[in-house]
């Protein structure tokens, strides 16, 4: 028996170089786990046929010496993420036999690099949900208490991860679905700048929000998986060649990269008076507490529109939705139902392929866009958006980090806000800035509540500064110990 | 919004809704858009929006892909001869 908890990619990675276990052993251990854990927890909707192959090539890999850090690297990777010739149904019954035809360019990178896909994990109908309850396939339950959701969209990513049915996984983000999950599973969770990693072979939810994002046990593993993923790609219009970092606050010592940064923490105080669970408050004011004894700098700030993002986001993301969702009609692929006419086949294969959420937001989004409340929702937003962007970008240029709780609460039971939309949107709360502002964000941690679930604490960085969180979640994950 | 209103958004959306589903679809949005129109009293000035959008261009070159066709036809959930078939359109 592995101890497959305390793997990180780098102890495996030495492990794997070192002849200590092959890849075909170390996957074994994992499909084994997954054997006895997945009936109940649902984290994987399939476990590919291909795992031991992969694992063949990827020890051919380090015979050769031709290996890098990410081979043999056990991966789930979410149900939106396309593999050639495995099947991609994002949750859906609408997409329930579709098989991928050609691979997303993050897939193409992990086959290149010899790692391991050992299935499809499950989420939320297209990615919309904060608790994996909306999928066509079944719930996923939180391997830290089974009558709790893992929290969503990427629940079954995180899920994997968590229960160590996966040494990392990757999820998708347009607002929390990796960071929320991370919290509630006692995970890292990042969620990149808009632009660092190439969503091409992602199926879309909201395009101007998207972005794959990794989950690990810890920093060191979330920072392997982001610098293999973070490069330009033609094959999305909105990858980001130029990735310069804007120019930095000009507090003392931050500049001095032979001493170890001293960080200027901003903390949005104003944001969370309200809506916060009394346990998560108290962790998360501890927290900072430790951080400011470590010697970084806390100050209070001000983000006066962020206050409205959860709003702006749910009349964009529909928007976005009801214009993606267009494309799944019966015709070409996936689910088709049949009818008297073209326009009835439409019907009734959307109709039925959807689920009550996807039909929801696509007719929420129609609202939003329809001639006479464009200017009052859709307009309003956009404007709102660019507004918490400037903030954003002006609060940077006085810290270098924004740190907030990643989510009001702790998971909760199975079932619960199912019939409340706007309950369930509020898990997000948190989330939305960073998503709308394209910037990045990182979920680490931060102890335990008094049921023994998981509490974490959110930063945020300036566009492209992923390098500023893996360093603040590394002196954080000291400071706890 | 009414009933009515919901029955017009479907038949844009292109979606079949049961009775049921339309009643449930109307009290949702209410809370939803109750929720959003808070979006309304935010006062805003002087945005310049900056959309940071520019055209990709690239040769027109025929290059082979990775996917094959047949894995494309292979999906048609109707076709003959290889044709994707449709319901008649005119």
């Amino acid at each position: 028996m592995m101890d497959l908890k305390s793997f990180t990619i780098e102890n495996v990675h030495e492990s794997l170089k070192n002849k200590k276990f092959t890849c075909k052993e170390l996957v074994q251990e994992y499909l084994q786990i997954i054997k006895e854990k997945n009936t109940e927890l649902n984290a994987y909707l399939e476990v590919y046929d291909d795992v031991l192959d992969q694992a063949k090539k990827a020890q051919e890999m380090f015979e050769n010496k031709t290996a890098t850090i990410l081979t043999g690297i056990p991966f789930a990777i979410k149900d939106n993420i396309l593999f050639e010739g495995h099947k991609a149904s994002a949750g859906s019954k609408i997409l329930e036999n579709y098989v991928a035809t050609y691979d997303s360019t993050v897939v193409r990178e992990l086959k290149e690099q010899g790692a391991i896909l050992i299935g499809r994990t499950n989420m939320d109908e297209f990615a919309m949900g904060s608790s994996t309850q909306t999928s066509a396939y079944g719930v996923t339950r939180n391997p830290y208490d089974t009558s709790r959701v893992p929290g969503g969209s990427s629940g079954g990513s995180a899920v994997a991860v968590a229960g160590n049915m996966a040494l990392v996984s990757l999820g998708t983000e347009t607002c929390g679905s990796v960071r929320q999950p991370a919290s509630f599973c006692g995970l890292v969770g990042l969620k990149p700048t808009y632009g660092a990693v190439s969503r091409n072979g992602i199926i879309a939810m909201g395009n101007s929000l998207d972005q794959v994002s990794p989950f690990g046990k810890n920093v060191s593993d979330v920072e392997i998986v982001f610098s293999a993923l973070s490069k330009y790609d033609p094959m999305d219009s909105t990858s980001v060649k130029e990735r310069s970092i804007p120019p930095k606050s000009d507090f003392k010592g931050s500049q001095s990269p032979t001493s170890e940064k001293i960080f200027k923490i901003g903390v949005p105080w104003h944001l969370f008076e309200n809506g916060v669970d009394s346990e998560v408050m108290d962790n998360f004011k501890e927290s900072i507490k430790k951080l400011e004894d470590s010697g970084c700098k806390i100050v209070d700030i001000k983000l006066p529109y962020s206050k409205y993002s959860l709003e702006a986001y749910y009349i964009i993301m529909p928007a976005e939705v009801s214009t993606n969702l267009s494309r799944f009609d019966g015709m070409r692929y996936g689910f088709s139902d049949k009818g008297e006419n073209l326009a009835e086949v439409y019907k009734k294969s959307r109709g039925k392929g959807f689920g009550q959420e996807a039909r929801r937001r696509i007719l929420l989004g129609t609202y939003v866009l329809s001639h006479g409340y464009y200017d009052a929702y859709y307009n309003k937003a956009v404007n709102v958006r660019e507004k918490i962007k400037e903030e954003m970008v002006e609060a940077f240029q006085k810290v270098d980090l924004i740190a907030t709780p990643t989510t009001p609460t702790t998971a909760f039971k199975l079932g619960e806000k199912l019939d409340d939309p706007v309950a369930m949107y509020l898990c997000d709360i948190f989330s939305a800035p960073a998503n709308l502002a394209g910037i990045p964000a990182i979920a680490l941690p931060s102890g335990k509540d008094k049921n023994n679930l998981p509490l974490s604490i959110q930063f945020m960085a300036s566009h492209f500064c992923e390098n500023s969180l893996f360093q603040i979640g590394k002196k954080f994950e000291s400071l706890k110990e | 919004m009414e009933i009515k209103d919901v029955e017009n958004l479907a038949e844009l959306a292109k979606i079949d809704l049961t009775t049921e589903e339309k009643k449930q679809i109307l009290k949702d949005m209410g809370g939803i858009l109750e929720y959003v129109k808070t979006i309304e009293s935010v006062k805003i000035e002087g945005v310049d929006l900056k959309y940071d959008t520019y055209n990709i261009w690239r040769e027109d070159e025929v290059k082979s892909q990775e996917f094959s066709k047949d894995s494309i036809i292979k999906q048609f959930p109707n076709k003959q001869d290889n044709f994707l078939k449709v319901k008649k359109i005119l």
